[in-house]
């Protein structure tokens, strides 16, 4: 039992606050100039494309529907690592990064909401349906801010975060079971045309474009997710110095 | 006053307040119907403003518990019946912070859901018009409710099972006035004038009532 | 100004907590209700303070600055509990009691900053409430006092929580209310360190003579 308990002490020794907020002063700047780089890229791309024969303009919704859709699964994935690194590991920069990163996915599902609506409307001729797809992203929408209401709504930030590693944890099971349930209920949403075993079906001169924002999104997740755990780690800094000066106080009058 | 008002509003926005609560539960209830009655768009714009309206009803009842419930606790409310100022003044601020708190996101949050339930536009402006001018009402004569139940250990769950059937009226009222406003021969204005109204009269018997109770339950 | 409160009797639920009750302080003077635990000392403050109401008798201010209705108009109260936010800063919910107080006729309460500093706890008013120790929240409790300007001051079991530099240090507050020509009346187990001050001793049923029942 040594020697695994060595390796995780070693490995939170590498990853404490102190070191962290280092690695995040030198490496956020060339992360948000990288983004930026791709978000110009991939925005090019995207325009210049000529338009599908069926939908038309309205296909460049999808450069930024499409990835705002894959980062609100891939930030609650990440969500659950960081849980199961709370609860396994007790790593102290876990919840700060599963705590931060609930706004940010927050965030990206609603731009996929807004986009998906926006675009349903001159497909489909309604902004909303009740359609497997579209339902539990809205589902996971609502745990995003469930979970984001149970931070707000304890004063400690350690006990808050085991509870709501907690929740995520079981979140992520129930995820994929509220889609499949849904698949069968109704569904009106296209399949997926790109993720698939036999190889993409969308057409490259729209993959390329897709692919490139993808990234570009990826990256502006990276980059929001580092700075808000800095945030979120001068944040309880600035609780403890508080702390500290209410003690202070005390002991001189 | 002012300093009640700006008081209150802050509490709600700080940690643990409740003024995010109120809107997310709203929305998850609204969320839950298409779910039990089936993705039908069609039946889902004929009961949109009905489900929208039982929703705000429940979302604002449930936040009303600790109206003066954390004021009893950490013995505020004591100071605040002893002073010169009409209790029932002071239970009307506290009322309207409450409404702006937790009642009015619910009306901004509505138009939003309307858009889910598949409602037109018409549809949807009523329900938010109605949710306007009928959530004061509810949050008026929750504060009765919330008055009675303050000294009792399990109160926020009786202050619903009270405040609900006093709230009939304004449901019954708010409902039709949408209806009237989407099915063309009914008119829009008697039955929304009703519910305005009604927001008048229970902003005065709610608080009365409320701080009848407060100064029976005090001991 | 005299503070009369004449035969005063009360009950809570169906039990008689003290009956017939009375004192008389001018201002300037303080009184310090004694007695055992469950003799109605709480009591009496809570119906001076108008938050019980009195079986029987009456309790008035006379000549006061200002005529008053009710005593409670005139007067702080500092229970059990220290009426304070946890999630609003210090200087949050001074404030707010200041504005929410007024003054009353006859003098004027100080700044937030000024109550803090009198209790020795200047320079975290900025802090949340709840990041306080339970003797520091105390202590900011006291300085409710000072915000607004009350004539009479009704304290009940004031230092219960306090070291022994903070009890001086609220003796020091009460005899400058003192000098200002108020009135306090506390309940303690404690002696609060005032100089020459009437007391007032409960002793709980045993107190009234059962034949007045009959």
């Amino acid at each position: 039992m040594s020697e695994p308990s060595l390796a995780i002490r070693k490995f939170s020794d590498l990853a404490n606050p102190t070191r962290f907020l280092g690695l995040v002063a030198t490496v956020w700047p060339w992360l948000a100039g990288l983004t930026l780089c791709l978000f110009a890229v991939g925005l090019y791309l995207s325009f210049t494309t000529t338009g599908d024969y069926q939908q038309g303009e309205t296909v460049r919704i999808m450069y930024v529907h499409v990835p705002a859709a894959w980062l609100s699964m891939m930030c609650y994935t990440v969500m659950a690592l960081s849980a199961l690194g709370t609860l396994v590991w007790r790593h102290p920069l876990a919840d700060v990064s599963a705590k931060a990163a609930a706004p940010i996915g927050a965030g990206f599902t609603l731009v996929a909401l807004i986009t998906g609506s926006l675009w349903g409307k001159p497909m489909w001729g309604t902004w909303w349906v009740w359609d497997a797809r579209l339902t539990s992203v809205f589902v996971l929408f609502l745990m995003y801010l469930g979970l984001i209401a149970l931070n707000r709504a304890m004063d400690d930030p350690t006990r808050a975060a085991k509870v709501s590693a907690v929740l995520i944890l079981v979140g992520f099971v129930n995820i994929p079971i509220i889609k499949f349930s849904v698949e069968w209920w109704n569904t009106l949403h296209q399949p997926a045309s790109v993720v698939r075993m036999d190889g993409p079906t969308i057409d490259s001169e729209f993959l390329w474009p897709l692919l490139v924002m993808a990234i570009a999104f990826s990256m502006l997740f990276f980059t929001l997710h580092i700075l808000a755990m800095r945030n979120e780690i001068l944040r309880r800094r600035i609780a403890v110095l508080r702390r500290h000066a209410a003690r202070s106080a005390g002991g001189a009058a | 006053m002012i300093a009640m008002l700006l008081r209150d509003l802050k509490l709600s926005v700080r940690a643990g307040g409740g003024a995010l609560i109120g809107v997310l539960f709203f929305m998850t209830v609204v969320a839950v119907i298409p779910f039990g009655v089936g993705p039908d768009l069609n039946l889902l714009a004929r009961i949109g403003p009905a489900i929208l309206w039982i929703g705000a009803l429940l979302a604002s009842l449930l936040g009303l518990d600790r109206l003066f419930q954390a004021e009893r606790e950490d013995g505020s409310l004591d100071l605040i019946l002893m002073q010169e100022t009409p209790l029932v003044l002071t239970v009307f601020v506290k009322c309207v912070a409450h409404w702006i708190a937790t009642g009015l996101p619910l009306v901004i949050a509505s138009p939003l859901l309307g858009l889910f339930m598949n409602m037109d536009e018409v549809a949807i402006g009523a329900t938010t018009l109605t949710l306007l001018a009928g959530t004061p009402a509810i949050t008026f004569i929750g504060a009765a409710g919330a008055g009675i139940a303050v000294a009792l250990p399990r109160g926020g769950l009786l202050v619903s099972i009270l405040v609900l059937p006093l709230a009939i009226p304004v449901l019954i009222f708010g409902v039709s006035a949408v209806y009237a406003a989407i099915q063309e021969p009914a008119p829009f204005l008697p039955p929304f004038l009703i519910l305005v109204a009604l927001n008048l009269f229970f902003a005065v018997i709610g608080p009365v009532a409320a701080a009848a109770a407060l100064r029976l339950s005090s001991d | 100004m005299r503070l009369v409160a004449e035969g005063l009797s009360a009950r809570r639920g169906e039990d008689l907590i003290f009956q017939d009750v009375s004192f008389e302080i001018a201002g300037g003077e303080a009184l310090v209700v004694k007695g055992a635990n469950g003799s109605g000392k709480s009591t009496l403050l809570r119906v001076l303070a108008g938050l019980l109401p009195a079986e029987k008798g009456t309790a008035k201010l006379l000549a006061a600055a200002q005529p008053v209705e009710r005593l409670s108009e005139a007067a702080h109260y500092l229970g059990h509990r220290n009426a304070m936010k946890r999630e609003l800063t210090v200087d949050e919910n001074l404030s707010f009691w200041k504005a929410f107080f007024g003054d009353f006729a006859g003098g004027t309460g100080v700044s937030a900053d000024e109550a803090a500093e009198s209790v020795g706890l200047g320079g975290i008013v900025h802090l949340p409430f709840g990041y306080l120790s339970a003797g520091q929240q105390r202590r900011m409790a006291m300085a409710k006092l000072l915000v607004a300007w009350r004539p009479v001051w009704i304290l009940d079991e004031p230092t219960a929580a306090l070291d022994a530099a903070a009890e001086a240090m609220f003796a020091g507050l009460v005899t400058a209310h003192l000098a200002h020509g108020g009135i306090a009346i506390a309940a303690t187990h404690q002696p609060l360190g005032l100089e020459g001050v009437k007391e007032l001793r409960m002793k709980g049923f045993e107190y009234s003579s059962l034949e007045t029942w009959a």
